[in-house]
């Protein structure tokens, strides 16, 4: 096996919203082909993270380089929170959107995208929800309907954050098991994750923050109960940290 | 037979002013249908209002260069409304302030700048026609301007309609590919002020909002997809245009606030009654449930 380049690399990066960092001068890269969980306790960056390396948020030190690929080729699954479930748009219409990178706001939609469009919901077996509004799918249907988006978007780099919250067990198994398929088709998966359980059976890779790297690499390194137990105090340190710094400002 | 005809159809058969009147509500349906309904579904519903005063002073400018010419006030208006959507916009993006916040900051400056030039430069009876329209004085040159107006808002629309649609989704998801989502709402706040322009003449400044927002919210309660919302609220705009020209002409009433009745009424019905969300129907489904 030739080792590839990796795909994303971060050197330094730090990011800041109103003076205060959430992300702190963070160094590493993640491998082609490689999937994996970004965890750590509440406000450690992790949605920083990716919001970051999709371009959503600058850094204000530090630079993110992605390798081979054009930003609009990155797809990015936000939370179910920063969507409006109260918009009337149709599942098979969300999932359409997944083409975007190819039709923009103006070009056709081809009856080949169509099909694409209706085999990714079958994958994640919504088959017949085509016409049901988003907002009337439960919590499971809709995290179901955003995976067939980033289905046919079919990008090289996959994005994913907090795919299960507030999703129930067969769900989450499911969804997995599609990150496994794309992990095999040798797309490169990052993912904000929760369940400890779930990283340590799913996922090689971790990288484990609280505002800075606490440890990155293969998954049982990262997990440890020293290396959990420094993260905890870690993000407690930083916010006694922020006062100080908000007083000297 | 005949005394229905002579209600209905009488006149704007009889009578010239009528039938533009009648055209005008039209044309504004048109262009306002799309528009109230994105509103509504971007909660924009007070910044429709606030813009649709912001255009005051804009037009009392206009009237003081050049007299009651429409195209010099809805120049002069489409100016002031682009100015406070624009600063609105650049306060939004680089202060904490939130949108609807903004709007209504520079909405009032505006309001103020446009009373205080039309009380010391025009007559108290500009001002009423300004602040409440006359459509039943609308000319053949306001009438070009409202068709135009209508025609570039639907040939406008159907082109950003779906960047609109994915930026008022999932905005996270069109940034992060990189497309300007931006740019369709800045394109649509644009229409949202040629709209208000053009319904200033017919309802005022201070109405011109009624005739966009309350067919929007009203087709909320029958039906659920963008295109049919779109479609139920132009047709509920006119049919409101037309209720309310007859009822104005029949009881002698002034037509810009009648029009607007009509449609605040069509809401109240449908808010009743209306099958999606509707009170009267959510109660009988309670007692469903209970029982």
């Amino acid at each position: 096996m030739t080792v590839a380049p990796p795909l994303v690399v971060l050197r330094d990066v730090t990011v800041a919203y109103d003076r205060h960092p959430a992300l702190h001068h963070l160094t590493g890269e993640f491998a082609t082909g490689s999937l994996t969980a970004v965890i750590g306790p509440n406000g450690a960056g992790k949605t920083t993270l990716i919001k970051a390396i999709a371009g959503l948020v600058r850094p204000v030190e530090g630079r993110i380089a992605l390798n081979g690929m054009a930003p609009r080729d990155v797809a990015y699954m936000p939370q179910l929170a920063a969507i409006d479930d109260s918009f009337p748009i149709s599942v098979f219409d969300v999932v359409l959107l997944g083409h975007w990178r190819r039709i923009g706001a103006f070009r056709a939609v081809t009856p080949a995208m169509r099909d694409d469009a209706e085999r990714a919901l079958s994958t994640v077996g919504l088959d017949g929800f085509e016409g049901r509004t988003f907002g009337s799918l439960s919590a499971g249907q809709r995290q179901r309907a955003l995976f067939a988006r980033v289905l046919v978007a079919d990008s090289a780099l996959i994005l994913l954050d907090e795919p299960f919250s507030a999703v129930d067990a067969r769900t989450t198994t499911d969804l997995i098991r599609l990150i496994g398929t794309w992990h095999q088709e040798g797309r490169t998966v990052v993912s904000v994750l929760h369940d400890f359980e779930q990283v340590r059976r799913h996922f090689p890779q971790a990288l484990l923050l609280a505002r800075e790297m606490v440890a990155w690499g293969e998954t049982p390194d990262v997990l440890t109960a020293e290396n959990l137990l420094k993260a905890r105090a870690m993000s407690e340190a930083w916010d006694a940290d922020a006062l100080v710094c908000r007083g000297a400002a | 037979m005949t005394l229905l005809h002579e209600w209905l159809i009488g006149p704007f058969a009889d009578f010239g002013f009528m039938r533009r009147a009648l055209v005008a509500c039209l044309s504004l349906a048109l262009g306002s249908g799309a528009i109230g309904v994105f509103l509504v579904l971007r909660r924009m519903s007070l910044i429709g209002d606030t813009m649709a005063h912001s255009v005051l002073p804009g037009a009392a400018v206009g009237f003081m260069v050049a007299g009651l010419s429409l195209p010099a006030m809805s120049l002069g208006g489409f100016v002031a409304g682009l100015l406070v959507a624009l600063a609105s916009g650049l306060v939004t993006r680089f202060t904490p302030l939130k949108e609807d916040a903004s709007f209504a900051s520079f909405f009032m400056i505006s309001l103020a700048i446009g009373v205080l030039l039309v009380s010391t430069h025009g007559s108290s009876v500009d001002l009423m026609h300004v602040l409440f329209g006359s459509i039943l004085a609308v000319d053949d040159v306001s009438l070009m301007l409202m068709a135009s107006v209508a025609t570039v808002t639907l040939l406008l629309f159907a082109v950003i309609f779906r960047g609109l649609v994915a930026e008022c989704f999932d905005p996270s998801f069109l940034r992060a590919l990189k497309d300007h989502g931006g740019l369709y709402h800045t394109t649509f706040l644009v229409l949202v002020v040629l709209n208000m322009v053009s319904g200033f003449q017919a309802l005022g400044t201070l109405m011109a909002v009624g005739l966009m927002m309350l067919p929007a919210t009203a087709a909320r309660f029958w039906v659920r997809q963008v295109w049919s919302l779109i479609c139920l609220s132009t047709t509920l705009a006119f049919a409101s245009g037309y209720v309310g020209l007859v009822i104005s002409y029949q009881f002698n009433l002034p037509s810009g606030p009648a029009i607007v009745l009509v449609a605040g009424v069509v809401y109240l019905f449908s808010v009743a009654v209306g099958p999606r969300d509707g009170i009267v129907l959510g109660l009988l489904r309670g007692r469903h449930l209970r029982s």
